[in-house]
Order: structure tokens, then sequence, then C-alpha cells
């Protein structure tokens, strides 16, 4: 138990601490809000689909958390690359505690930026239709964070170099992301909408755009499913290839 | 009595034989200098022996524990400085120390004052909460030894501790652990380039080249074998005079790389 929570400790203290990817992860998401916000909000409403802003803050939020978690996962690389992987594989503790530590480290930061820009998309006129919800949003959130923090760090454990980390960013999460329907509007007999279902942050997207807005593609008791099925297969997966690594 | 036990270690990577067959033991309280030329195997050696690689075959016990089978009491009874870096820069000295302390079951009632202890030894104390990144090359190395120490360890591993370290610190290092390895017994491992060093400091010397033993025992044993005068000329004599083709590791490979990707 305190191996856990001292190796959660640390994600949170290192990211506290580096002030540049606190700001980098937070310009990032509100670019996107305000760039496609005010941009394609005009087109939206003209299309008869009713406000655009309050359809994209929980698509960006949803951005904000797998940008987020991929990153923390495959931390990894910087750990193996720095050494430190080295002090945490030698040390006499089951693998398996590391990999949970390091696992909610990543999934809390996620879930606190996640959060964040919920926060400030409030300035830029988003308004939830309850509050009363917000408890089980920041469920979905934590949920979908360990989900993809746990691929992150199945992927990171089977790379052993910095270039794989710009490709699993821009043909990994950039697809999943742009797929999910964070952005636009899903169609059921499209052939978008069959891939959406396939893509893990979708439901994400969904289940948080139901809670905040009422707006839904799926149900939530499904979304809700499906993120923690997949929840526990990544984490599997992720200790699994974790536990064999070697440097 | 011996405290590491080697018998036909062998590890391949892919085709490449890293180490060949090789056989030795260290006695308890022993300080043992492994050498040989860049790329003999010594560092890969020293991880199949501190669990981070897996031997292609061989058998390896560190106090009387079987290295793959019983890997946690292994773990326990070991502390490393390994050959690379391996503190997290963006902790303090004292935050790094205290994960190696909460990871290794060091009681909390014990953690301050031994934590303190070892930074004063190390001569780091009233820099404990400065961040590891803003240390010299010298203050890392010597919290990496007060690190690996934190949990009274029956063995110390030193893949070339000393390597980038000014004479001053080198002769304080040693003169610690010589002072260590009399008063509580510990075994020391180490590795160097340093001749001198190793002349100087250790009970038994093994060689290594190209993955096989070429000759152990004590310095006098290797200068009669050799008939030298002095260790270098022994280990000249031993390895040859050839340099070694620089073939880039893996690690340090990526390393390069990333700094090429870091500089843009
Ligand atoms: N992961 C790896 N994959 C492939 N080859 C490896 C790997 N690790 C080490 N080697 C090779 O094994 C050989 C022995 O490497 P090792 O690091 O053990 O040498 P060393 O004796 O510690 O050398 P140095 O004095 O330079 O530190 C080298 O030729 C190295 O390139
Ligand atoms: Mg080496």
């Amino acid at each position: 138990m305190q191996i856990i929570y001292i190796l959660w400790l640390r994600q949170l203290k290192r990211y506290l601490r580096s002030r540049s990817r606190l700001i980098g992860s937070l310009a990032q998401p509100l670019f996107f809000l305000v760039a496609l916000g005010f941009g394609f909000g005009p087109v939206f409403s003209k299309a008869g689909e009713g406000n655009y802003i309050q359809f994209l803050v929980p698509g960006i939020m949803s951005m904000t958390i797998i940008f987020t978690s991929i990153f923390s996962g495959m931390e990894i690389i910087w750990d193996r690359q720095f050494g430190f992987l080295k002090e945490t594989l030698v040390a006499p503790v089951p693998r398996l505690n590391i990999m949970v530590g390091r696992t909610l480290g990543g999934a809390t930061i996620a879930t606190m930026q996640g959060t964040l820009v919920l926060l400030l998309s409030l300035i830029a006129g988003f308004r939830p239709v309850s509050w009363g919800l917000v408890p089980i949003v920041i469920l979905v959130m934590f949920l979908s964070s360990l989900l993809f923090t746990a691929l992150g760090t199945a992927i990171a454990s089977k790379l052993d170099d910095m270039q794989g980390f710009q490709m699993i960013m821009n043909f990994l999460v950039m697809p999943l992301f742009f797929l999910s329907g964070a952005i636009f509007p899903l169609d059921r007999t499209s052939v978008l909408g069959t891939i959406a279902s396939f893509d893990p942050l979708s439901y994400t997207v969904d289940a948080l755009r139901h809670i905040l807005t009422n707006i839904h593609f799926f149900t939530l008791a499904w979304d809700i499913s499906i993120l923690v099925i997949l929840m526990a297969l990544f984490l599997a997966i992720g200790s699994y290839f974790f536990s064999k690594v070697q440097i | 009595m011996s405290i590491i036990e080697v018998k036909n270690l062998t590890k391949k990577f892919g085709d490449f034989i890293a180490v060949k067959d090789v056989s030795f033991s260290v006695e308890k309280g022993q300080i043992f200098a492994f050498l040989g030329p860049n790329g003999a195997g010594k560092s890969t050696t020293i991880k199949m022996l501190t669990t981070l690689l897996t031997p292609t075959s061989g058998e390896l016990s560190i106090d009387d524990h079987d290295v793959m089978k019983e890997a946690r009491d292994v773990r326990h009874s070991f502390g490393i400085v390994f050959q690379d870096p391996s503190l997290d820069d963006e902790l303090t000295a004292y935050e790094n120390m205290e994960i190696h302390a909460v990871l290794y079951g060091v009681k909390k009632e014990v953690r301050r004052e031994r934590i303190q202890q070892l930074l004063e030894f190390v001569e780091l104390w009233d820099r404990k909460k400065s961040l590891v990144k803003e240390f010299s090359g010298g203050m890392k190395r010597r919290l990496e030894i007060a690190r690996g120490l934190l949990h009274h360890p029956k063995v110390l591993f030193l893949d070339e501790p000393t390597l980038g370290l000014d004479p001053q610190t080198r002769n304080h290092m040693w003169e610690y652990l010589r002072k260590l390895n009399e008063s509580e017994g510990i075994t020391v491992f180490f590795t160097t380039h340093y001749m001198e060093e190793a002349e100087r400091i250790a009970d038994k010397i093994a060689v290594i080249d190209h993955g096989s033993i070429v000759a152990s025992g004590g310095l006098e044993d290797l200068k009669k074998a050799t008939s030298t005068s002095s260790l270098e000329e022994a280990f000249l004599k031993l390895t040859g005079r050839n340099i070694r083709d620089e073939d880039v590791s893996k690690t340090d490979a990526m390393r390069m790389r990333h700094q090429a990707w870091t500089k843009k």
C-alpha cells in the first residue's frame, strides 16, 4: 500500500513541478475549444444541431484525458531513458504494485486536467444541465484515465526509444480522438459511426456528453460497462507487459 | 564462505554472446574488482546478478538465495550503483532517498534518521531539498551511493562508480567504502577502468574479456602469472593492446537519438 502511495505521489509531484507541462496540457484543449467552438459554432447551429460549445466541451475534456493519460503511461520510456526505472525494477516489490502506483498517479493527473478543462469551459459559456451529477462525471473521467494510462503503459513497455512515442501520438492517439465523435456528431448508420464504436474514447465522450448535456449516442449504462471492461483488460495487459520489461 | 556464486553463466543477445560460460565466487566481506575492457560483459554480468536480466543459462546465487527463483530475497540483500544514472531528476535528494526507503520496507520510525545519517555522510544533507537535476555529476554519484546503502545491504554492487569523479571525491568514496567494509562486513563488488583503484582497494580481482574470465585471484597472483609489476601491465597483457571496436550499445544509441530529438 505504501509503495503504491509513494509512486502515486511521485507522479503527482513530477506533474505539479513541471510548469511547462501543466501549461502546455491546458493550452492545447483551450486552443481547440476556442478555435473549433467559435469557428464551427455558427455552422453547427445553422445545421440545426444546437449550441456547439455545449456539444464540444465533453469532447475536449475527453481529448485532455486521452492525451494526458497516454502520456503519463508512456512516461516509462523517460524513466527508462533517465534510469529511474532500474531503481524500481531492482527493488524487492512486486512489479504489479509499481505498475498500479504509476497508473493511479497518471489517472489522477488526467482526471484533474479534465476537471480543470470543465471549469475553464464555463468561461467560454458552457453550462452543464445539472451540477448534481458532477461526481459521476469525475468517476467516468477517472475510469477512462485508468484505461488510457494502462494502455500507455502497455505500449511503452514494448517500446524502447523516443521515436516510438511520436509515432503513437500521431498514429494512435490522434485518430482515436478524431474518430470518437468528440468534435462532430456521430451518425448510427454511417461508416464513421461503426468505426467509432470500436474506439474506446467514443464511450468516454458519449458518457460525459450524456451526463453533462443530455446528448447521447449510446446509453450511459452501456458506455460505463464498456469502459469498465476495457479498463480491466488494459490494466491486465499493461501489468503483464510491464512485468516482462528487461533493461 | 562465499556470498556470491556464479556458475557457467552465459548471456546471448540474439547470436551475440555477451557473457560466455563464466564462473567465479566472491567471499563474504571481500572487496572484489571485476575488470575488463569496454564491452567485455561486466555490466551484463551485474545486471544478471541483480535480477534485471535473465541469463540464457547458468546458475547464480547471492547470500545462498537463487537469483532467479528467489528474486525477492536476493533484491533485499544487495544495493546497487548502476553505470548509468538512476535517480529521479525531478525530485529532491531527500525524496529520492525516501522512495528507496519505502521500496525496501525501511521502517518509518528509523527512515528519517537513517536518511540523514547517509546524506550527512556523503555531504549532501544541506542539499537535501534541492532537486537532483541541479546536482553536479559527482553529487549525483554520491547520492546514488548513499541510496544504495540505505537498506543495509549485505552486498554492494558498484558499476564504474568513480567514472567522471574528481580524485578528491574518488578517494573519499573508497575510504568510506573501505571503512564500511571493515565495520559492517559489507561485501563490495565493483568494476572500474582505473587500475590503480583496483590495485589499492581490491582483495580479489577477476579480469573478463570478450565475455570470458581470463584471469582471477589476488593482485600478487595476477602479477606473478603475467610476470608483470603492476596491475595495469597485467591487464594489458591479459586483454591485449587492441582498442575495442566501440560498438554503440543499444542504450547509447537511444541516448544519442534522444539528444538529437530534444535539441530541436
Ligand atoms: N541489450 C543488449 N542488446 C544487445 N547487445 C547488448 C545489450 N546489452 C549489452 N550488449 C552487448 O554486450 C556486450 C557487453 O556489454 P556490457 O555492457 O556488459 O560491457 P561492459 O563490460 O560493461 O563494458 P563497459 O566497460 O563499456 O561498460 C557489448 O558488446 C554490448 O554491446
Ligand atoms: Mg559497463
